[in-house]
């Protein structure tokens, strides 16, 4: 074995799609690819792992579409006898007896799992910095977080240690850690994707999708993901079926620039802006028209999820109380056990959201504050409806900033939640969004966001694939810093 | 604003306990966000109706029929304490103060 990085013959540097075709046309086994990945997992040093696999479970047939290559999955996926523990101490040695829908009809399909990886506490932070079992490192700079509440899956994917990974999107935790990171990361469409078996945040924005290194592995794992569940009374499931892109061509595509999101004055960074307008000019230049459009209720956004989405977590965490499953704390009775328990198990994150929403919903506040949100989640859902009737796509960065250093914003949760500032209002309307790779500001990875009407993931998928042919990204240039 | 009074009157609702500095942290924290959420009461909402869910599913039904589910024994592996086929708790007469 040579230590220094071989290029030819280092089949982690295979796209998941390329190593797909490999192992189908004989040049590559499943099971070599399956122990590299594991030992690259094992020896992971961002601490992107929380759980890696010992062995390759035994192989779902080589004739599955996915072929056997090996899939990372965030924390919050039950698995059955596998730690699931969505990055929380209350869920200290919980292992599942059963196995949440989308990760059992990708390991049918193909896709065994590798490991799980780390993530802000049960979804609710941009940073990572929020799990219990500690922060993940950015591969492009280690002083720097990887974004979150996906930490764990975008950075394994950037290094290289997961050829893909799953991660779930609440306000943005899929698109901006994958901004973060130099990967591709899309949220669908809400309800094509089960929810069943994804301990929950807010259980109607959450939505589970790939992190993938490239446009075409996204469409491929999504394509294994969508389906409709009877064991989620919200699914739909897709209408047909998510096809790989193939044209590359974005002529006569009308992409929208709402001014509430790039704007000057809005808060974008000016490097992530220069690189943002900069992809604008490459897809006129492609053949699409770029317009400025406006989303009115786009800056109120971030208001409404911060008391939609804490009003569903505080109802939703009540399940922890040490009754069913994960950490007790006794003391005294029955009310003194629950207290301690959620006092002790949760983390700080998590208690502020939990306080958030309790107080929103409480009596005498709930018409000021969670009756309001809705009607204005109604209004975001209006104004997007009314921009794709002119334009295909709302494009925007990402995320406004490139990746922080770590510890930069855990004092001040204000100038965290705007990290979400350009993801959540996608998320309020439910429609599909996806976050690509957009060159480099200052040395580190930017974020281009196309969202479309929903169940938009094909027409998405080409006019993302044609920008990225076309902008030319390596999302495996993480792995120089790694 | 928060002050300490309603802090400890929605930690009890949630059932958790903060320490002095937690509800001092926790006031100010949460007055600075509502801060900001507040502005949503400028807007003109008069006549918007709600949204409660972005995806028009209403009653998903099955045929109700019987289908496997977890064993009782295995649906308890996971249990701090269990006992006769069932999850074991604390007596609510053992609290202090049982609201």
């Amino acid at each position: 074995m040579t230590t220094s990085r071989d290029t030819s013959s280092d089949i982690t540097l295979l796209s998941a799609a390329a190593a797909v075709d490999a192992i189908e046309r004989g040049e590559l086994s499943a099971g070599e690819l399956f122990e590299a990945y594991r030992a690259a997992a094992a020896g992971d040093e961002l601490n992107a792992y929380l759980w890696v696999a010992d062995e390759a479970p035994a192989p779902a047939g080589q004739d599955a579409p996915l072929r056997g290559v090996p899939l990372a999955v965030k924390d919050l996926f039950c698995t059955e006898g596998v730690p699931s523990q969505a990055g929380s101490k209350i869920l200290e040695g919980y292992r599942p007896p059963y196995t949440a829908t989308v990760v059992a009809k990708l390991a049918a399909a193909g896709a065994p799992l590798l490991g799980k990886t780390n993530q802000d506490e049960f979804a609710m932070g941009s940073s990572n910095e929020n799990s219990a079992f500690g922060p993940v490192l950015n591969p492009w700079d280690r002083a720097r977080v990887p974004g979150g509440s996906s930490g764990g899956s975008a950075a394994a994917v950037a290094a290289g240690s997961a050829p893909w990974a799953l991660g779930t999107d609440t306000g943005g935790s899929i698109r901006q850690p994958a901004a973060l990171c130099g990967i591709v990361g899309l949220k669908p469409t809400y309800g094509t994707v089960s929810r069943y078996g994804m301990i929950a945040f807010a259980s109607s924005l959450d939505q589970a999708g790939p992190l993938t290194r490239d446009v075409t592995d996204a469409a491929l794992l999504l394509k294994q993901m969508v389906g409709h569940d009877n064991r989620d009374s919200t699914s739909i499931g897709f209408p047909g079926e998510i096809e790989l892109p193939r044209s590359g061509s974005l002529k006569g595509i009308r992409l929208g620039v709402p001014e509430e999101l790039s704007g000057a004055g809005v808060g974008i960074e000016g490097g992530v802006l220069d690189a943002f307008n900069a992809t604008l000019k490459l897809a006129e230049s492609l053949g699409a028209t770029v317009e400025t459009c406006h989303l009115p209720h786009a800056p109120h956004a971030l208001s409404a999820y911060y008391v939609l989405a804490p009003a569903e977590a505080s109802s939703n965490l009540a399940r922890y109380d040490g009754v069913r499953y994960g950490r007790r704390v006794e003391n005294g009775g029955l009310v003194g056990m629950y207290t301690k328990t959620r006092s002790e198990g949760f983390g700080r994150e998590v208690k502020r959201r939990i306080m958030l929403g309790t107080y929103s919903l409480s009596s005498g506040y709930y018409d000021a504050y969670y009756g309001r949100a809705q009607r204005v989640r109604t209004k975001i859902a209006d104004d997007f409806r009314t921009a794709f009737a002119e334009f295909d796509f709302v494009v925007t960065p990402t995320a406004p900033s490139v990746a922080f250093e770590l510890g930069a914003k855990t004092s001040d949760p204000m100038s965290m939640y705007v990290n979400d500032y350009c993801t959540v209002p996608m998320s309020l309307a439910g429609i599909p969004a996806i976050s690509i790779p957009n060159g480099l500001s200052d040395g580190l990875p930017t974020g281009f966001q196309l969202c479309g009407p929903a169940f938009s993931e094909n027409r998405m998928l080409e006019a993302a694939y044609a920008l990225e042919q076309a902008t030319g990204f390596e999302a495996t240039g993480a792995r120089i810093h790694a | 604003m928060i002050d300490r009074e309603q802090v400890l009157h929605v930690a009890r609702l949630a059932r958790l306990e903060l320490t002095e500095d937690e509800v001092a942290r926790m006031s100010a924290e949460l007055s600075d966000v509502l801060g900001h959420i507040e502005k949503i009461g400028e807007l003109d909402l008069d006549g918007v109706p709600p949204t409660t869910h972005v995806v028009e599913v209403s009653n998903a039904l099955r045929p109700d029929e019987i289908e496997p589910s977890l064993p009782c024994e295995v649906a308890l592996a996971n249990a701090p304490a269990v006992a006769g086929g069932g999850f074991l708790v604390p007596s609510p007469q053992a609290d202090a103060d049982p609201s």
